[in-house]
């Protein structure tokens, strides 16, 4: 299976390493020859090496509904996925310039929701919003920032674009897959990193606690911060250990926590009461707190809230910037750029049927099998429908569901989203990729995480790169340099 | 340090120490019985009482065959003091604690469990075994080891040895209790008395610290006055017991606790080693283990999650 990339099947995808030609691209060279040069016994021990590190480094994943295996190897594929600096920088202007209007966008719908009386966006979506919290109307978190962190999909199509496919405003998740992708990669191939510029990416654990500092409501050096989880039976839980053990903070379930009289959020140590600054929670708005949402949540703490809205406890992200993560107001995006920051669009959405609009309802039962049809407030790929890999019956309930309910709906051309060349059994093929670049916004700066997870669809053909799903995960190298 | 965190801490150490302990147990007798004519030999039964869990155990075996108590002390998923089930809640607390615990004690729980887990039939090979138990015993060691080489001695690291030093203890009381109970149904003058006093001693991995410390000769008193009441050694019940105590100095809110243990320290001190003999020496050691029991429900209420 030694890698000979003349008879590497191209198909008609947007290749990330090798061109039209069969060529490597140029800031690919390097990592292409490398490849070819390792035998297929380099090879295989490279990938057991790989699956040996990740095991024994403990990198898991949960499914949910697997019984007592609550959790699972990660799986990553040993050939990296690459992106020439030059063109991340862009990438990455792109993504603050999106990232900014959002915020202003959410702080905007829970104030005087200026961009409804203007016309811009339509009341109508906003009534109907399932992430919309009337419990937040009028609170204004630190510096106005409600997405604190945001994990924005990008996918690449056949002509070489970039597009933002979502973005996720409320927990989003994979951060850690990211870098823990790049230490498996220094084990493995420790002799890439010495040929070839690799920016590092490292640097987000830091620059994550540096952003939770900024939000506290107390103004002292080191404030009291905490990662809030529902526990060890959540699908990311691994990711929250990880975070709170780079970041050395507590990792707290809702019952080390309480709210007291004074409206002030405390955990519960050998030492007795602690008073907590800042939560960095990665529990679901409807679940954070007893008091103002669901009642018999038992995950979060009673009061929270209330914490919040007296100022006394940052929370991150924010309740309520949810409202943002939604695939029919992802389709606002261009103009909440236009209408808050007077700027044209730099990272393009995919083009975006809107069901609830009557033409483009008209066209999206009319064309189903051609789309790819999205609940909008579903992540993990679950409720997709991708017209051309369905049934006729599939296609037909999907339609029953639009009818119901077309709000909650959107669709998408299938977009023939780019490959990168994946180890299957003996041989190497191209498969499907996306990214997840993840931004910190502080209110004073915004980073943007080098690279971000890479996600892949293993198997054959499919589009499908959620790990819940069968998808798997690539390390990305953001490349220095002309010539990689 | 959170109260949950402060919890999963001192059991993470105690399933740590407690799957130490049973290789180490395991180990001894299997020595132990090569030493020793058919006739003589207490077979495997005893390790079955000195978990303590003889009722469960006879609910899936008819018979203490070694293939059977093998099987049941290591890798049985019924019997909660089998090496694979300690590990695996070690690993569960683990994972709960990941942030605080160094990654490189993550690691080696985690891999340490797969280990037993993938290779748990090399129990059964006579020839494998040794390689097997000493690998699990040298991994536990390392493995607390490397916490205390890398983790902060705060009051975390604290409740780490607390439980760590109380299920020693634990296990010094039960070895100590099933092993002169054995020995009690055997006439004194047999010639295999010394071997198996001998392999008592080895199961605390006390027989070279006793020769130093007590003297060549292998005597019963001794041997008990040793293992209960030496300052020096490290699983001796009165090394231990002052070993919690100072542990607990650290601790904020102490004083209670402080009470618990001296109390403990006290009735050990004033125990009459010469008259702990049959079912005396039985009583007493019950008594000693409700006290290390006790000394786990101050602990908890004092310090844990309500």
């Amino acid at each position: 299976m030694t890698i000979d990339w003349k008879n590497y099947q191209l198909k008609s995808f947007f290749d990330e390493l090798i061109d039209e030609q069969g060529r490597p691209r140029p800031h690919g060279k390097k990592l292409a020859q490398f490849l070819s040069e390792l035998s297929d016994t380099d090879l295989n021990g490279a990938r057991a090496a790989a699956d040996f590190a990740i095991k024994e480094m403990g990198i898991t994943f949960t499914v949910y509904g697997e019984g007592s295996s609550i959790d699972r190897a990660w799986p990553m594929d040993i050939i990296p996925r690459i992106i020439a600096n030059r063109e991340w920088q862009k990438v990455e202007v792109g993504l603050k310039q999106r990232v900014k209007a959002l915020n202003m966008f959410i702080d905007d719908l829970y104030h005087d929701q200026k961009i409804i009386k203007d016309g811009i966006f339509p009341k109508e979506l906003l009534d109907k919003s399932v992430n919309f919290r009337q419990q937040c109307v009028g609170i204004n978190p630190p510096h106005n920032i409600w997405a604190h962190i945001c994990g924005s999909d990008l996918v690449r199509d056949g002509d070489g674009t970039m597009y933002v496919l979502e973005d996720n405003l409320r927990v989003p998740s994979g951060v850690s897959y990211m870098l823990e992708n790049r230490s498996v990669m220094k084990r493995v191939f420790p002799e890439m990193f010495e040929h070839i510029d690799i920016l590092p990416v490292n640097d987000y654990p830091s620059q994550l606690f540096d952003m939770l500092c900024d939000m506290s409501p107390r103004s002292q050096d080191t404030p009291e911060v905490v990662v809030l989880t529902p526990g060890i039976f959540n699908s990311a839980y691994f990711e929250h250990c990880y975070l709170a053990q780079e970041m050395g903070c507590e990792l707290v379930e809702g019952r080390d926590l309480q709210v007291n009289d004074d409206d002030c959020v405390y955990m519960k140590t050998v030492n007795g009461l602690r008073r907590v600054d800042v939560i960095y929670r990665r529990i679901d708005d409807l679940f954070i707190d007893p008091e103002a949402f669901l009642p018999d949540s038992t995950l979060g703490v009673p009061g929270l809230m209330r914490a919040w809205r007296a100022g006394n406890v940052a929370l991150v992200n924010a309740p309520g910037a949810g409202v943002a993560d939604d695939k029919v107001i992802y389709t606002y995006v261009p103009q909440m750029i236009e209408y808050y920051l007077s700027e044209k669009i730099q990272l393009p959405n995919v083009e975006t049927y809107r069901c609830y609009e009557k033409d483009d309802y008209k066209y999206v039962i009319e064309n189903i099998e051609k789309l790819v049809v999205k609940p909008a407030n579903e992540s993990g790929g679950y409720g997709l429908l991708i017209g051309p890999n369905s049934t006729r019956q599939e296609q037909q309930e999907c339609i029953e569901r639009i009818k119901a309910d077309p709000r909650n709906y959107i669709a998408q051309p299938t977009l023939s989203l780019s490959t990168v060349p994946t180890l299957d059994g003996d041989n190497t093929e191209g498969r499907h990729v996306d990214l997840r670049p993840f931004v910190l916004s502080s209110g004073q700066q915004t980073y943007v995480t080098t690279g971000g997870l890479t996600r892949v669809a293993l198997i054959k053909g499919s589009l499908v790169v959620n790990s819940s799903q069968g998808g798997g995960s690539k390390d990305t190298w953001i490349i220095d340099g002309e010539n990689g | 340090m959170l109260s949950r965190v402060a919890e999963t801490l001192y059991w993470m150490a105690r399933h740590v120490e407690r799957a130490e302990n049973v290789a180490r147990l395991v180990n001894v007798n299997n020595l132990l019985l090569m030493d020793l004519p058919k006739g003589v030999s207490p077979g495997w039964e005893p390790l079955v009482h000195i978990i303590g869990s003889h009722e469960i155990y006879l609910k899936h075996y008819s018979d203490f065959s070694e293939k059977n108590v093998l099987a049941y002390m290591t890798l049985d998923p019924n019997n909660p003091s089998s090496i694979l089930n300690s590990l695996r809640a070690a690993r569960e607390n683990t994972r709960t604690v990941r942030e605080i615990v160094p990654r490189q004690v993550w690691e080696s729980i985690n891999s340490l469990y797969l280990y037993v887990k993938d290779h748990g039939n090399d129990i059964n090979s006579k020839r494998n075994r040794f390689a097997h138990l000493k690998h699990i015993i040298d991994s536990a060691l390392m493995i607390f080891g490397t916490l205390d080489a890398t983790i902060n001695h705060d009051d975390g690291y604290t409740f780490i040895r607390f439980g760590s030093i109380l299920e020693r203890a634990d296990m010094t009381t039960r070895i100590m209790d099933v092993r002169s109970a054995t020995m009690r149904n055997i006439p004194a003058d047999l010639p295999f008395e010394n071997i198996q006093w001998m392999s008592v001693l080895r199961s605390l991995s006390a027989y070279q610290m006793y020769r130093q410390e007590m003297g060549v000769r292998l005597r019963p008193e001794d041997i008990l006055e040793f293992m209960l009441l030496s300052p020096s050694f490290p699983r001796a019940i009165l090394f231990c017991l002052n070993k919690l105590k100072s542990l607990v100095e650290n601790l904020p809110n102490n004083i209670e606790m402080l009470e618990r243990i001296d109390h403990s320290i006290d009735d050990l001190k004033a125990q009459d080693i010469t008259q702990l003999k049959g079912l005396v020496m039985h009583d007493y050691i019950d008594e000693l283990q409700i006290d290390l029991a006790d000394i786990h429900l101050q602990l908890a209420k004092q310090y844990f999650l309500k």
